[in-house]
């Protein structure tokens, strides 16, 4: 099994006219199950054409009326990119997985705050999007490099998520899903809320939480899993010699009053009992060694 | 993006929020004229650069006279500031800020950041004003007042009466203070900013509020529909290593090592300066090409670390997902012959078509180190760093 997508998922690309919108949808058609799954695309005006054979729509509710889409992936310029979350909340996506990069803050908490009560589940913004190998990836991920397997992996980080997926590669693990929760400071579903799925999914053995700094997202995960994870994680925090007040790449990837370190983060992930290592280059080698 | 005092205060008038009257100078000749023109017993010569901590390190000055006012406007102006938000490097003193004395009664501290928990603005207010609020955070946490402001109806009156009981304004003077509050929240929330903060504000002798400080920063996402906040962009104040690198679209941080890090993605890259240091090396940078590492960027990459005097090697860490790891290889070849490199350079290389990318590095010509993986390539560059 997986979390949250499986080749039942059917998806619908808000921006499928843009040039990253097109790029990503075609790669994800290609992979596994994904002519099946990819069924409508949204951009307004432009209703009643096609792509790669994927009819459009000009709303997301037509779309989703006219092929039974249930999920919606967001590739929608910045300035835009929190209406087309909001269109897709008002006709009651089940997920939204906004890939966008570069939403101003001040949207997001007027997004975060009308979702507030309804039933989509937001992942991101700017982040790779999930997937749920050898059947569905909604994203710009490399689908090559993963493989079905037990291990589940969530991150706020793109390539870092490649890399522990390539590290599990090299070892001969699979997994079940990945997820990348993206490196804003508002956004959708957190580090905890990632895991409770993990908890939950039968074909999942094991998790690779990957954190960075900024914030304390990783704290609050890290104090349920001690008290409500059966399945044993390891964590990484990317950070440890970035410099306060500084913003690293990543909108909330920012220690700022002191608060939001990558010690800070390691601290209390091993109270909790989370194996944690501070070489990136291990973090396969560390959840091999925690598997039974 | 940060800006200066006076600029911020500029802003908070527009919004109604009462602040001292004040000039901004940029030479001694301005300053005296702005004594002048403010025409008060007492006036404030303040030193404008971006970091925090400037009363301490010298950069604020209380002038009773025209002789003072000269005399502390050619101390300041030009002075290299050193705070502890500067670094032991310090500020030059560009600009001052001229500004009619306050009698002041009491100071107290008012802030506005995004909780990233609640994702709401939260109010912050303290008794302890003139304070850091970090320090006070961290030795006498029961002395701060955290709101949350929602988003559709905003700061209610009953929020702001709540914290100016808490932190100490007489109950005639609440109204005053909520017009302060509300012009900082609105501010903040049409501005786009990503931090506020008037430490102190204080309450005068004449029962006024006043914001004396005023610092504000901005979100860098919102930037594109506020022309008229860029225009306050002080170039001055940011590194130039990172002004340049923001041309090319370039996520780039100066770091005081001496290993140059080229990475694709923001959480790979910190990683990799981790495991530098964790191998013994020290990073010169954080960089982070983002997803499409084309030759142009990787060619002004190694511009941007090579201006360094101190750097000893570089290590170019690449996961190549959709780009394909031929066409980063090629560019980094190509970009390595342009600029000349004249230390070691370490390549790691993996994902999409690595072998090929492998293969490009090898038959180069160029003496690049090829390493297999994360581990390998941070010995490699801390031992080609080494010498």
């Amino acid at each position: 099994m997986s979390i949250l997508i499986n080749r039942n998922t059917r998806v619908l690309t808000q921006g499928i006219t843009g040039k990253t919108g097109m790029f990503h949808t075609k790669m994800c058609q290609e992979y596994a199950f994904g002519r099946e799954c990819f069924v409508a695309g949204v951009t307004p005006k432009k209703g009643g054409q096609s792509y790669e054979g994927i009819p459009i729509f000009d709303s997301v509710k037509e779309a989703k009326d006219n092929t039974g889409a249930n999920v919606s992936v967001i590739y929608v310029p910045p300035p835009f990119a929190a209406a087309a979350i909001d269109e897709a909340v008002e006709a009651e996506m089940d997920l939204v997985i906004c890939i966008t990069e570069g939403i101003p803050v001040r949207d997001m908490i007027r997004t975060r705050y009308k979702m507030q009560g309804k039933k989509t589940i937001l992942i991101g913004p700017n982040c790779p999007g999930l997937i749920t190998p050898d059947e569905i990836k909604i994203g710009i991920m490399p689908g090559h490099i993963h493989k079905k397997g037990p291990i589940g992996v969530v991150s706020r980080s793109g390539t870092l998520t490649y890399e522990a997926v390539g590290q599990l590669r090299e070892l001969g693990l699979g997994q079940s899903s990945c997820v990348g929760i993206g490196g804003d400071p508002v956004n959708g579903m957190k580090h905890i809320d990632v895991l409770k799925l993990f908890n939950d999914d039968p074909d999942t053995e094991a998790v690779i939480m990957v954190g960075e700094i900024g914030g304390d997202d990783e704290e609050t995960c890290a104090r349920w899993i001690k008290d409500n994870m059966t399945k044993p994680v390891i964590g990484f925090i990317a950070g440890v010699t970035a410099p306060p007040g500084k913003r690293m790449g990543h909108a909330g990837a920012i220690i700022s009053g002191g608060h939001g370190t990558a010690q800070e983060k390691l601290a209390v992930m091993e109270e909790s009992g989370i194996k944690v290592t501070r070489n990136p280059a291990e973090m396969g080698k560390t959840l091999k060694s925690v598997l039974k | 993006m940060k800006i200066h005092e006076y600029q911020a205060k500029e802003i908070l008038r527009q919004y109604g929020v009462p602040t001292p009257r004040g000039i901004p100078c940029f030479s001694v000749d301005e300053a005296i004229q702005a004594g002048h023109t403010l025409a008060q017993p007492v006036v404030v010569v303040k030193a404008q650069i971006h970091a925090g901590g400037r009363g301490k390190g010298g950069g604020v000055k209380v002038a009773k006279s025209a002789d003072e006012l000269k005399t502390y406007a050619n101390q300041i102006l030009g002075m290299n500031l050193v705070t502890h938000q500067t670094g032991p490097q310090g500020q030059p003193v560009r600009r001052l800020l001229i500004e009619e004395g306050a009698d002041i009664k009491k100071e107290l501290y008012i802030g506005m950041v995004v909780d990233r928990k609640s994702q709401r603005v939260a109010l912050m207010a303290s008794p302890e004003g003139g304070m850091d609020i970090e320090e006070v955070a961290a030795h006498t946490p029961e002395k701060i007042l955290t709101v949350l402001i929602d988003p559709m109806t905003g700061l209610t009156t009953a929020q702001a009466n709540q914290v100016s009981e808490f932190i100490g304004v007489p109950k005639e003077l609440w109204a005053q203070a909520e017009a302060l509050f509300q012009g900082l929240y609105k501010a903040f929330d049409e501005k786009d900013a990503s931090l506020a903060e008037i430490n102190p504000m204080v309450i005068t002798g004449d029962a006024r509020v006043l914001a004396l400080d005023a610092k504000m920063n901005f979100d860098s996402n919102a930037l594109y529909r506020h022309p008229e906040i860029v225009a306050l962009r002080d170039l001055d104040e940011e590194d130039p290593s990172e002004i340049e690198a923001s041309r090319f679209d370039l996520s780039y941080i100066s770091l005081d090592g001496n290993i140059g890090c080229l990475v694709n993605g923001a959480g790979l890259a910190m990683a990799t300066m981790d495991i530098v240091k964790l191998y013994g090396g020290n990073p010169a940078n954080f960089l982070d090409v983002g997803g499409g590492a084309t030759t142009e960027k990787v060619t002004e990459a190694f511009k941007l670390m090579l201006k360094n005097p101190d750097l000893k090697a570089i290590l170019v860490n690449i996961f190549g997902g959709i780009m394909k790891c031929d066409v980063i290889a090629t560019g980094v070849v190509e970009a390595a012959k342009q600029v000349k490199l004249g230390v070691p350079l370490v390549v790691r290389l993996e994902g999409t078509n690595v072998e090929l990318g492998k293969q490009i590095l090898a038959q180069s010509g160029l003496p690049i180190i090829s390493a297999n993986n994360m581990a390998d390539a941070a010995e490699k560059v801390v031992q080609a760093a080494r010498g």
